[in-house]
């Protein structure tokens, strides 16, 4: 049992766990944040907002997503290590571009990218929200007085087309991580076999172009109307 | 009909003296090659003129010559085993390289496969995993009759699949982590599919990976590269067996 956490199979079970937590995270945040799109008053989004900063469970989940965050970011990195030390002498002629997907090899380039990414978004918003509200207006919808997360997220993608193409870039990173993460993960955690292979993939493939085009298509909504 | 001939073509091997050597690439000219000659078969006609020429001829490790025992080995052109699809170094043709080509040929690199001279790496830290769970226990005795377990149709075949795989390292070669996950799969998969790997089930997958981390192969990333480069096609669904078959050898302690 201890040595789950140590061998090579070990350390890529938390990347997969961490990897599902992750995504059922952003499934959870791409559904709020397409209110951005369907509502331009921000009330939808206001409300979604509100319900995600005062409901209970999110309570508990937060810190625990920090904790996912860390895990999948830390052991990337010694896994990456590890598989790099496995290879001392390189080749000088390869050609692996027909035999894998170069999502699938570039994973921890994906991941540094979007760690970028996600520093950047967590002072854009996060440290606003959470440590910051007096820089943010208040707004009464439906009778309850609650922070104006519309006009925080909105006047950015209004006022700067460089953070629109940031934006617009991060939720195309992510398409592309997730277009090898999510099936990946479920073959790490046993869960596959030769008729679960193939709908495996499709259905990654899937939810990682939804992925990249819901959260790439907020941004572009604001470039276009705005 | 006459195989076309292949008037020039340059060999771009690498050279090592011995395990502590450097190594470096050295580029040769061969004229006239039949392209119904196989791989080996060009390097063998390329060793008796570089031996005419009084140079040290290229060490390269072969045997069967017939695609069975995973001996031959070489990184061609960026791929293990060649351009060719399913097929072992020693079933490549020359038919597969066109006319003038730069063949670039390379050992497998990997912490786990030193160079030992040349183009031949030392594959005995496979024995060292296969050493460490991949075999069943078996009563000594009368030889017992044949069909007295049952098989499941199915599983015999998936056993048998997973059989097929000759041990060349391939997989290792291919993987852009140097890792032998599609190898103890393959190793793990034949006799978790079979009622007699059941005894040791439990501890095999645990150990083999425990010496495949030992002795310095990656992990796996599921880029899916062992499969398409295996002369054998084993497939990465072995590997989410052996991932099954770990996490079960973990819990169970």
């Amino acid at each position: 049992m201890s040595s789950i956490l140590t061998a090579s199979i070990g350390r890529k079970l938390l990347m997969s766990i961490t990897g599902l937590f992750l995504i059922s995270f952003i499934t959870v945040h791409l559904a709020i944040n397409l209110s951005l799109v369907l509502d331009d008053s921000g009330k939808l989004f206001n409300m979604g907002a509100n319900f995600m900063a005062t409901n209970p469970v999110i309570k508990i989940i937060e810190p625990l997503l920090g904790l996912g965050f860390l895990i999948h970011i830390l052991w990337s990195l010694n896994i990456g290590y590890q598989n790099w030390k496995a290879r001392p002498v390189r080749y000088q002629k390869t050609s692996l571009s027909k035999s894998s997907t170069w999502a699938s090899r570039n994973m921890l380039i994906l991941g540094t990218l979007l760690f970028v990414f996600l520093i950047i978004h967590v002072i854009n918003f996060f440290l606003v929200i959470k440590f910051n509200p007096h820089l943010m207006y208040t707004v009464t919808v439906n009778g309850i007085e609650m922070e104006d997360t519309y006009t925080l997220v909105a006047s950015l993608f209004k006022d700067s087309i460089a953070y629109c193409i940031l934006y617009i870039l991060g939720g195309l990173l992510l398409g592309l991580h997730l277009s090898h993460g999510f099936w990946s993960a479920f073959q790490t955690l046993g869960l596959n076999n030769k008729y679960w292979m193939k709908r495996l993939q499709v259905i990654g493939r899937i939810y990682a172009i939804l992925v990249a085009i819901g959260f790439s298509a907020i941004p572009l909504y604001f470039i276009i109307k705005f | 009909m006459a195989d076309k001939i292949l008037k020039k073509l340059n060999i771009k091997v690498w050279r090592q003296k011995n395990a502590a050597g450097k190594g470096r690439f050295e580029t040769y000219t061969i004229e006239n090659i039949s392209t119904g000659t196989s791989f080996l078969e060009m390097m063998d006609i390329l060793n008796n003129k570089l031996i005419e020429k009084g140079i040290d001829p290229i060490a390269f490790d072969h045997d069967c010559r017939e695609g069975i025992c995973g001996t031959c080995s070489l990184y061609i052109n960026g791929h293990p085993h060649g351009p060719d699809t399913e097929v072992t170094t020693c079933q490549l043709h020359m038919r597969k390289f066109k006319e003038g080509e730069t063949i670039t040929v390379e050992p497998w690199r990997a912490a786990a496969f030193p160079v030992i001279k040349d183009l031949i790496v030392d594959r005995s830290a496979f024995d060292k995993i296969l050493q460490a769970g991949g075999f069943i226990s078996v009563n000594t005795g009368g030889v017992p009759d044949a069909n007295v377990i049952p098989v499941a149709y199915e599983d015999a075949e998936e056993a048998m699949d997973a059989a097929a795989c000759i041990g060349c390292g391939a997989c290792v070669a291919a993987c852009k982590n140097s890792s032998a996950m599609l190898f103890v799969s393959a190793k793990v998969s034949h006799l978790a599919k079979l009622p007699q790997g059941k005894v040791e089930a439990k501890k095999r997958a645990n150990n083999m990976v425990a010496k495949m981390d030992e002795l310095g192969f990656g992990g796996c990333t599921n880029t899916g590269d062992c499969e398409a480069e295996c002369p054998k096609s084993i497939s990465i669904t072995n590997i989410a067996r052996l991932n099954r078959e770990y996490i079960v050898s973990c819990l169970s302690k």
